[in-house]
C-alpha cells in the first residue's frame, strides 16, 4: 500500500481553486454552486447559455403549450396508471355507480369507473389528462402551422421541421392509443373501426389484423397492447424527438420576426435568465392551471353515459376525438369502391381514405420544405420570419390545406350537419365529395388575391404613408385627405423581406430537371417557378421611395390626387 | 461562416430603406412611476401569498367533501369534490404562473437585446479538421485494404434484424385458409339455432314479428360463449330480423326459402368498418349505419343504395320449427362484417341477381 506523502497543510497545490466571490450572493448558494462545477463544469456551460437571447412573440407560445401539455399529460398519466387495469378479461360490475352494477364489462372499463367515481380526485385527473391531450394535438397543429405561414421551415430548420411532422404523426396515435383504452361503448367502436380499416390494407391486411389484435376483433391482447403503445412506446419516442426539437432550437437560435434592427445575423429579445425562465416557467404553470381548470369545470368523455362496449350496439352522432375527424369524414364520404378480383377483395372505399390520406397528409407536409427550395432556388439560411403575404403562394397553399383539411373535418360530422341544418343526409355527403376539391382551389386564388392586395397596401403605406382621416378643401373647392409619414421604423419593417425571382431555364441542362446545384434548371422547374412568384407585387424601390419622400416633403396636404397617381407605380406587377 | 442574407448584388434590393437599428427603449409605467411599480411588487407578492392559502383549502376539501356530493349550479349538477378540488388546485397552479409572467412583464428589466448568430453550418476550418481525422481513422480501421470487413459488418448487421423481427411472429394466429375458415369466415349460426331476442334472450316466433318491425336477435348458442369469445362470437353473429309486406319488396327466386311470410333475416354487422347498423327506415325499408351512414335496401336483399359500403348486407337463411320458432337454416353464406383481402366477393348478393 502506498504511503501517503507528507504534505504540510499550507501546501499551496492544496487549495482548492475557487472563483472569486460572488457579491450578493448568499455563502450557501455560492457553495453549493461551487460544490456542482468542481463536479460538472457548469460554469463554462451556462456563461454562454445563462443569458441566451429569445424573441418575444405570442405565436412562439403555441410550441410551448405542447410542451407544457405533454409534461402535464406524463404527471397525470403516471397518476392514472395507478388505478387503471388494462385488462379485457370479463368481471360484473359492483362497484359505486349504481346504474351498471351487475353488468357484465371488461376490467378496463371498470377500473375506469372507479378511477372516476371512488378514486377522489381521480375524475379530476382523468379529465386533465383529457383536455390535456386535446389542448396537446390542437396546439401543436397551430404551431406547425405558424411555423408554415411564417417559412420558418426554410433552410436550416428542415430537419426540425421532419422532427415536427413526426411529432405530429405520433401524437394522432398517440391520442387514439389513449382514448381506445377505457373500453367504452365509443371507444371500442372506434376500435371496431380501426380493425376494419387494418383489414382493408391489400394483401397483408388480414395478418396485421390478426397480429395486433391477437386473433379475431376484439380478443384480449388489444386492450393490454394499446396500453404499452400509450404509456410506453409512443411516449418515449415522442421525448426523444422533443429532446431533439428543443436541442435544435438552442441550436439554431429562435427565429424573429422583421423589425428594426432585426437581421438575419442576429437575434433580438430578452435573456434566459431572469426574464424567459420566468416568463416560461410562469407560462408552464398558467397552461397547467387553465388544464386544471379545464378538468373541474368542464366535463370530458363521460364514458359512464356509453356504458361497456358491446359489439352489437353503436350510439347515433359516434364520432372520435376531434383530430381523427377528418379521417373519419373521408372516410365516410368516399364513393364505395372495391375490386373483387378472382377470390380477393380490394377494399378502396376503406384503405384509401383512411390509410392513404394520413400517409398522404404526412408525406406532403415533411417534403414540403424541399418541394418549395426546388421550386424557388432558395440556397440561403433564413431566421428571420416572412410576414405571410410576401409569400402569397406559399400562404395560399397553407390556406387551401386547411380548407382541405376543414372539409374532411367537416364531412366526418356529415349526420350532424344534416340533422342540425335539416339539410339531406344524402346531399350533405355529395356536396362535401365536391367540396374538398374545389374549396381548396377557391381559397387558394382568393388567399393569393388577398396577400396580393395586402402587398399592395404595404407598398402604399410606404410610399404616401397612413390616411389621417382627415378631408380636407382646397381652394379651388377639390377635396383630399392627406396622408402621414409612416415611421422609419415600419418603413424598414414593410420593405426588408427578400424579393424572390422565378429562376429561368438553363438551355444546356439534361431536361430531366435535377435539383443539384450547378445542373440547370429544366423547363418544369422554371415553370413550378414562375407558378410560385406569378403576381408578386415589386416593393418599392429605394429610388421610389426617394421621390414620395421628397413629393410628400413638398406638397404636404396633396393627399389624394398623389396617391391615386403613385400607386399604378407602386403596383406593378413582375414576372 | 457567415450567413448568407442573399444573392450577391441584391443586398440594395433587399433594404430599400436601411436598417434604422434596435428602436430605443421605452421605460414602462412600473420603472418611471414608483407608485405603479411598488403596486405591480405587491401584486406578485398577492398572488404568490394566496397559493398556499389555496393549497389548505385543497386539502381540506379532500378531506372533508365526500366524493358522492353533488352542487346545483347554473342549471347543472357538479361533483362538488371534482369541482372544489379542481378550482384550489387550478387557480393555486394558474397564480404561480400568473405571478411569475407579472414579475417578468412589469418588475424585471425590459431591456431588450441583440445577440450575435451564427450559421448553423461548421466553420471551413473545422470541416478541414474533421476531413483530416475522419481520414486518419478510417486508415486506422482498415478499411481501404480490407474492404470485405465493411459489406460483411453491414450484412451482418442487417441480418441481426431477422431473428429481432421472427420474435414478433406468435403476436396472433396465422390468418392461414383454414384458420380463416373456422374465425372470421364463419359465425355461431347453423341449421336449426333458435334466433333470440338479443336482450331478453326469448326465442322468437313468426307470429311475434308485425309487418314494419325490426328486431335485434342472436343466436340462441350465443350465450354458451363467455368473456373475450362472447363478444369475439357476437361481433359477427349479431342479426337484425325485419317484417316486410312481401308484396312490396322484392324477394329473389334463390332467396324464396330464406325467408318466412316476408320475415327476413340479415347480419347487423356493417360491410364497411363493421359497426353495428341500427338506424331503421320503415317506409323505404332503408337501413342506416350511423358511422359512415352507408345505406343497405331490406326490402331488396340488402344492397347497398347509398354511401361507402360496397357489399350488400350479408343475409341469413331463416325457416320455422315444429313448435312456430324461427330457426337459421344455416350459416351466413358469405363471411359477415369489414372486407379483408382474402375475402371472396363473387358470391355476395349484387343487384340484378336472381
Amino acid at each position: 500500500m502506498a504511503k501517503p506523502a507528507d504534505v504540510s497543510v499550507d501546501s499551496p497545490a492544496l487549495d482548492t481553486e475557487r472563483p472569486p466571490e460572488q457579491q450578493g450572493l448568499p455563502a450557501g448558494v455560492t457553495n453549493a454552486a461551487v460544490w456542482a462545477d468542481e463536479r460538472l463544469g457548469l460554469a463554462s456551460l451556462l456563461k454562454k447559455n445563462l443569458r441566451k437571447v429569445f424573441p418575444d412573440h405570442w405565436s412562439f407560445l403555441l410550441g410551448e403549450i405542447a410542451l407544457y401539455s405533454f409534461i402535464i399529460l406524463l404527471l397525470t398519466g403516471v397518476f392514472l396508471t395507478i388505478w387503471f387495469k388494462p385488462s379485457m378479461a370479463e368481471i360484473e360490475y359492483q362497484g359505486t355507480y349504481q346504474l351498471m352494477r351487475g353488468l357484465p364489462m371488461s376490467e378496463a372499463f371498470a377500473s375506469t369507473l372507479a378511477l372516476s367515481f371512488d378514486v377522489r380526485g381521480g375524475l379530476l385527473v382523468r379529465q386533465i389528462h383529457h383536455w390535456a391531450a386535446m389542448l396537446f394535438v390542437a396546439s401543436m397543429t397551430v404551431h406547425m402551422l405558424r411555423i408554415f405561414f411564417t417559412g420558418a421551415f426554410r433552410k436550416p430548420r428542415e430537419l426540425n421541421w421532419l422532427i415536427g411532422v413526426g411529432l405530429f404523426s405520433l401524437s394522432l396515435i398517440e391520442g387514439f392509443a389513449g382514448y381506445s383504452l377505457p373500453d367504452d361503448l365509443l371507444s371500442g367502436t372506434g376500435l371496431r373501426f380501426v380493425d376494419g380499416l387494418i383489414r382493408s390494407i391489400p394483401l397483408i391486411g388480414t395478418w396485421a389484423e390478426f397480429f395486433i389484435f391477437n386473433g379475431e376483433f376484439p380478443g384480449d391482447l388489444v386492450i393490454p397492447r394499446l396500453y404499452m403503445v400509450h404509456i410506453l412506446l409512443v411516449p418515449a419516442v415522442l421525448l426523444g424527438l422533443i429532446a431533439a426539437h428543443l436541442a435544435l432550437v438552442v441550436y439554431h437560435k429562435h427565429t424573429q420576426y422583421p423589425g428594426a434592427g432585426r437581421k438575419d445575423g442576429n437575434v433580438v429579445g430578452y435573456p434566459l435568465f431572469p426574464v424567459y425562465m420566468a416568463k416560461a416557467g410562469g407560462f408552464f404553470f398558467v397552461v397547467f392551471g387553465v388544464a386544471i381548470l379545464m378538468g373541474a369545470t368542464m366535463q370530458i368523455n363521460p364514458v359512464w353515459n356509453f356504458g361497456p362496449y358491446n359489439p352489437a350496439q353503436v350510439t347515433a352522432g359516434s364520432q372520435p376525438d376531434w383530430y381523427m375527424g377528418w379521417v373519419e369524414g373521408a372516410i365516410r364520404i368516399m364513393p364505395n369502391w372495391e375490386w373483387h378480383l378472382g377470390s380477393t377483395t380490394w377494399s378502396w372505399n376503406v384503405v384509401l381514405p383512411g390509410v392513404g390520406l394520413m400517409t398522404a397528409l404526412f408525406v406532403l407536409l415533411g417534403a414540403y420544405p424541399f418541394i418549395e427550395r426546388w421550386i424557388t432556388g432558395d440556397t440561403a439560411e433564413h431566421h428571420v420570419l416572412e410576414r405571410p403575404r410576401n409569400n402569397p403562394t406559399r400562404t395560399a397553399i397553407g390556406v387551401a390545406g386547411i380548407t382541405c383539411y376543414g372539409m374532411f373535418w367537416l364531412s366526418g360530422g356529415n349526420d350532424i350537419l344534416a340533422t342540425q341544418f335539416k339539410l339531406s343526409l344524402n346531399a350533405v355527403t355529395e356536396f362535401m365529395r365536391v367540396a374538398v376539391f374545389v374549396a381548396p382551389v377557391i381559397a387558394f386564388i382568393v388567399t393569393k388575391r388577398i396577400c396580393i392586395s395586402l402587398q399592395r397596401a404595404d407598398a402604399e403605406r410606404v410610399l404616401h404613408g397612413s390616411e389621417t382621416g382627415i378631408i380636407e378643401r382646397s381652394p379651388d373647392g377639390g377635396y383630399s385627405e392627406p396622408h402621414r409619414p409612416i415611421s422609419i421604423d415600419e418603413k424598414f419593417t414593410l420593405t426588408q423581406h427578400v424579393q424572390g425571382k422565378a429562376l429561368e431555364a438553363t438551355p444546356d441542362t439534361d431536361g430531366h430537371g435535377v435539383a443539384e446545384k450547378g445542373a440547370g434548371v429544366s423547363s418544369l422547374r422554371a415553370l413550378a417557378s414562375r407558378w410560385f412568384y406569378a403576381g408578386v407585387i415589386a416593393k418599392p424601390t429605394k429610388d421610389e421611395i426617394a421621390e414620395a419622400d421628397h413629393h410628400a416633403d413638398g406638397h404636404d396636404a396633396d393627399g389624394h390626387e398623389v396617391k391615386a397617381g403613385k400607386s399604378e407605380s407602386a403596383g406593378q406587377i413582375s414576372h | 461562416m457567415s450567413i448568407e442574407t442573399s444573392k450577391p448584388g441584391t443586398d440594395v434590393d433587399r433594404h430599400p430603406v436601411p436598417d434604422p437599428g434596435l428602436e430605443e427603449h421605452v421605460e414602462r409605467y412600473t420603472d418611471v412611476d414608483q407608485a405603479a411599480g411598488d403596486r405591480a411588487y405587491r401584486q406578485v407578492v398577492m398572488m404568490l401569498a394566496a397559493v398556499p392559502v389555496l393549497c389548505i383549502a385543497f386539502v381540506v376539501i379532500y378531506f372533508a367533501v365526500p366524493s358522492d356530493s353533488f352542487i346545483d349550479l347554473f342549471g347543472m349538477q357538479w361533483n362538488a369534490l371534482n369541482s372544489l378540488l379542481g378550482l384550489t388546485g387550478g387557480l393555486a397552479t394558474l397564480l404561480i404562473g400568473l405571478a411569475c409572467v407579472h414579475w417578468a412583464k412589469t418588475i424585471m428589466g425590459d431591456e431588450e437585446i441583440a445577440e450575435d448568430r451564427h450559421s448553423a453550418a461548421s466553420s471551413t476550418e473545422d470541416r478541414e479538421v474533421f476531413a483530416r481525422e475522419f481520414a486518419k481513422g478510417a486508415e486506422q480501421a482498415g478499411l481501404g485494404r480490407r474492404k470485405l470487413i465493411g459489406g460483411a459488418l453491414g450484412g451482418a448487421l442487417g441480418l441481426i434484424a431477422v431473428p429481432a423481427v421472427v420474435l414478433f411472429a406468435d403476436m396472433g394466429p396465422w390468418p392461414t385458409a383454414a384458420v380463416r375458415k373456422e374465425t372470421i369466415e364463419r359465425t355461431i349460426w347453423a341449421e336449426g339455432i333458435k334466433l333470440v331476442n338479443d336482450i331478453t334472450q326469448r326465442p322468437l316466433k313468426a307470429s311475434d314479428i308485425e309487418i314494419g318491425q325490426l328486431v335485434n336477435a342472436q343466436p340462441a348458442n350465443l350465450w354458451d360463449y363467455h368473456g373475450t369469445e362472447f363478444q369475439v362470437e357476437k361481433a359477427k353473429s349479431s342479426i337484425i330480423i325485419v317484417r316486410m309486406d312481401p308484396d312490396r319488396i322484392k324477394i329473389p327466386e334463390s332467396r324464396q326459402d330464406w325467408q318466412v311470410g316476408g320475415i327476413l333475416c340479415y347480419s347487423k354487422i356493417c360491410t364497411h368498418v363493421g359497426c353495428p347498423i341500427s338506424l331503421w327506415e320503415q317506409q323505404t325499408h332503408h337501413l342506416l349505419c350511423p358511422c359512415h351512414q352507408s345505406t343497405f335496401d331490406l326490402g331488396n336483399s340488402g344492397v347497398v343504395v347509398f354511401g361507402p359500403a360496397a357489399r350488400a348486407l350479408p343475409q341469413l337463411p331463416i325457416t320455422v320449427d315444429a313448435d312456430g320458432y324461427l330457426v337459421a337454416r344455416s350459416d351466413f353464406t358469405v363471411p359477415v362484417g369489414p372486407s379483408f383481402f382474402e375475402r371472396d366477393s363473387q358470391h355476395d348478393f349484387k343487384e340484378g341477381d336472381r
